[in-house]
């Protein structure tokens, strides 16, 4: 009687600390929810999520120029940083000596650890005078913030599709060889398309860190609520309105922030679910 | 002195979190393996040393919370505040002017800042002017341009003027600075400069006056506006404008000639009483005042020698 009840505690304990890290979701959603929902039903979805216009101090809440600053400067990050992350893993997986792999891995992982203030920081420093000077515009712009979130997604980028690669069956590289495959064949049309799902969903996960990204693009993009002209325009994103926002708004003006949050938390949510299901297509396979 | 204070006060704290942790093993004790018991350990120390902390703060601190334009000031004010009354705390937040208001109106802090006149529905609350703040239009140093007018001033942030050549500099684009929607700052130029017209939506928004100062000081075609207090402590990074011809000065402010400045207010819940009573006298006596003059601002009591 005793041992049976030792041996069925720990899982008990365990299920209801697992229970606990779900009711915070539960939690977050239901909050965000109700109070952001008013607002939506008052101004109307279509409204709201496509107006032009943020002037909280008017009574005019529209979010379209937000996320349109969202997609851009995430497209401008995935546009630099993916390129180089997934040329990165397969230097790693294939080519790097085990010397160089060694450095190379923690110097990524290090690079994951790195604060986001301090990233954006360092762009503020360096990016944005080099664009103000060498490019015009106001330096604060869609590409400052784009090549720094391009930097903060490599880790995930690079881990990711590195262990895709990794992982694939010796058989694969073994099997092209036999058949008289270059290495550099072997790679491009044996293992890169077979490790294909899992380097999606590392861009994926990486669109991800850079959609929700806050503190970094405050301090880089300007925050101007207009649509640009030019990748040289400051713009703001959804996250970077509640981060800017939330200390003084109250009332109305407070609802919209938490109503940008549930727009900000559908896309997140569209993008996971992409990438859950990608991946769990490479398993069945 | 307070200092000490607060390490006494740690140094109880500790005690009783050891004492927590003593009757939290126990408690866990009669439970089986280790990990558990463990974990109990540290759930039970935590809450029984976290109620511990809560219990033992000290009844004389009063908060004051509001405008973040005010509560540098506010925070040097405090500093000295205690430094004569060594047993009486002030707790300085910030928060911004609308969410000080509230926080009177709703009781959580004593003294509420704000660096904008109360509306309408606010105005039930007492509140005293403890300052004023000129507002500057700030340029690069070495931007030609030296004196706006006024409807210049708002033609650049409504968006009709977007070019230097347009005001007789050279001929780049205009790059706007505004603060974000909710800043006491930015209500206040809407309010002085703007009129009816609205800030362009093009505006590049920055979250402090801070933030504003540097972006101008580093970008040559860049236009903001800040507290003047605050230029007048780093003369050499921004040139401020003249408007219409008259400088931006402490001294153009209290002689009315000089019309972009807002008044910083205490605001309290009916007539300070006690502590809140004593600190807001302190602010408004003659060493409060002068603190606030040597940190830039333009003090009330200079104003009433000129009227009276």
């Amino acid at each position: 009687m005793m041992r049976k009840f030792r041996e069925k505690l720990p899982g008990r304990i365990f299920f209801l600390l697992a229970l606990s890290s779900i009711s915070v979701l539960a939690l977050i959603t239901v909050f965000i929810v109700v109070q952001g929902a008013p607002i939506i039903a008052r101004v109307g979805v279509i409204d709201f999520v496509f107006g032009m216009s943020w002037a909280p101090s008017q009574g005019e809440y529209g979010i379209f120029p937000m996320i349109v600053g969202s997609l851009s400067v995430t497209l401008g990050a995935v546009v630099l940083g993916v390129p180089i992350g997934i040329c990165c893993s397969i230097f790693l997986a294939e080519f790097a000596p085990v010397r160089l792999r060694n450095l190379f891995r923690p110097a990524i992982q290090l690079l994951a650890g790195i604060p986001s203030v301090v990233y954006g920081l360092w762009g503020l420093i360096f990016i944005v005078p080099f664009i103000r000077n060498y490019m015009g515009g106001p330096g604060l712009s869609i590409l400052a913030g784009s090549v720094v979130l391009a930097i903060m997604i490599l880790p995930t980028v690079i881990s990711i599709s590195e262990v895709s690669i990794l992982a694939l069956p010796p058989a694969y590289k073994e099997g092209a060889l036999a058949l008289g495959m270059t290495h550099w064949q072997a790679i491009r049309s044996v293992q890169l398309p077979a490790a294909k799902s899992g380097i999606v969903a590392a861009v994926i996960l990486g669109i991800g860190r850079a959609i929700g990204e806050t503190m970094a693009v405050i301090m880089l993009l300007g925050n101007a609520v207009a649509l640009p002209s030019s990748i040289l325009d400051p713009i703001r994103t959804l996250t970077t309105n509640i981060g800017i926002e939330m200390g003084y708004a109250t009332g109305e003006h407070r609802e919209a922030l938490f109503a940008t949050g549930i727009v900000l938390f559908v896309v997140i949510m569209i993008l996971n679910s992409t990438a859950q299901t990608i991946v769990k297509r490479k398993k069945d396979q | 002195m307070r200092v000490a204070m607060r390490a006494t006060m740690r140094v109880a704290a500790r005690a009783v979190m050891r004492a927590a942790a003593r009757v939290a093993a126990r408690v866990a004790g009669s439970c089986p393996t280790v990990c558990v018991r463990m974990a109990l350990v540290l759930t039970i120390a935590l809450c029984l040393g976290t109620l511990a902390a809560c219990g033992s703060m000290p009844d004389s601190v009063i908060v004051v919370a509001g405008s973040t334009s005010v509560q540098p000031y506010a925070e040097v004010l405090a500093e000295e505040f205690e430094h004569q009354h060594s047993e009486n705390g002030i707790d300085v937040q910030g928060g911004g002017s609308t969410a000080g208001v509230t926080a009177v109106e709703s009781g959580i802090a004593d003294i509420g800042m704000s660096s904008r006149s109360l509306k309408e529905a606010e105005q039930a609350l007492w509140s005293i002017e403890i300052a004023k703040d000129g507002l500057a239009v700030i340029v690069h140093p070495q931007n030609p341009i030296a004196d706006l007018s006024l409807t210049q001033v708002r033609g650049i942030y409504s968006g009709e003027i977007s070019r230097w050549s347009e005001l007789g500099g050279v001929g780049t684009q205009i790059h706007v600075i505004a603060r974000e929607e909710g800043s006491g700052t930015r209500s206040a130029f809407e309010e002085l400069v703007m009129g009816n017209h609205r800030i362009t939506p093009r505006a590049i928004i920055q979250d402090s006056n801070g933030a504003v100062m540097q972006l101008v000081a580093d970008d040559r075609n860049a236009v903001g506006f800040v507290s003047l207090g605050l230029v007048e402590l780093h003369p050499d990074a921004v040139k401020a404008l003249r408007l219409d011809g008259v400088e931006a000065s402490g001294r153009n402010v209290v002689s009315g000639t000089y019309g972009l400045y807002r008044p910083f207010l205490f605001v309290t819940d009916g007539e300070p009483k006690g502590l809140t009573k004593q600190f807001v006298d302190f602010v408004l006596s003659a060493p409060g005042q002068q603190i606030l003059e040597r940190e830039g601002l333009v003090p009330v009591t200079a104003d009433r020698e000129d009227e009276g």
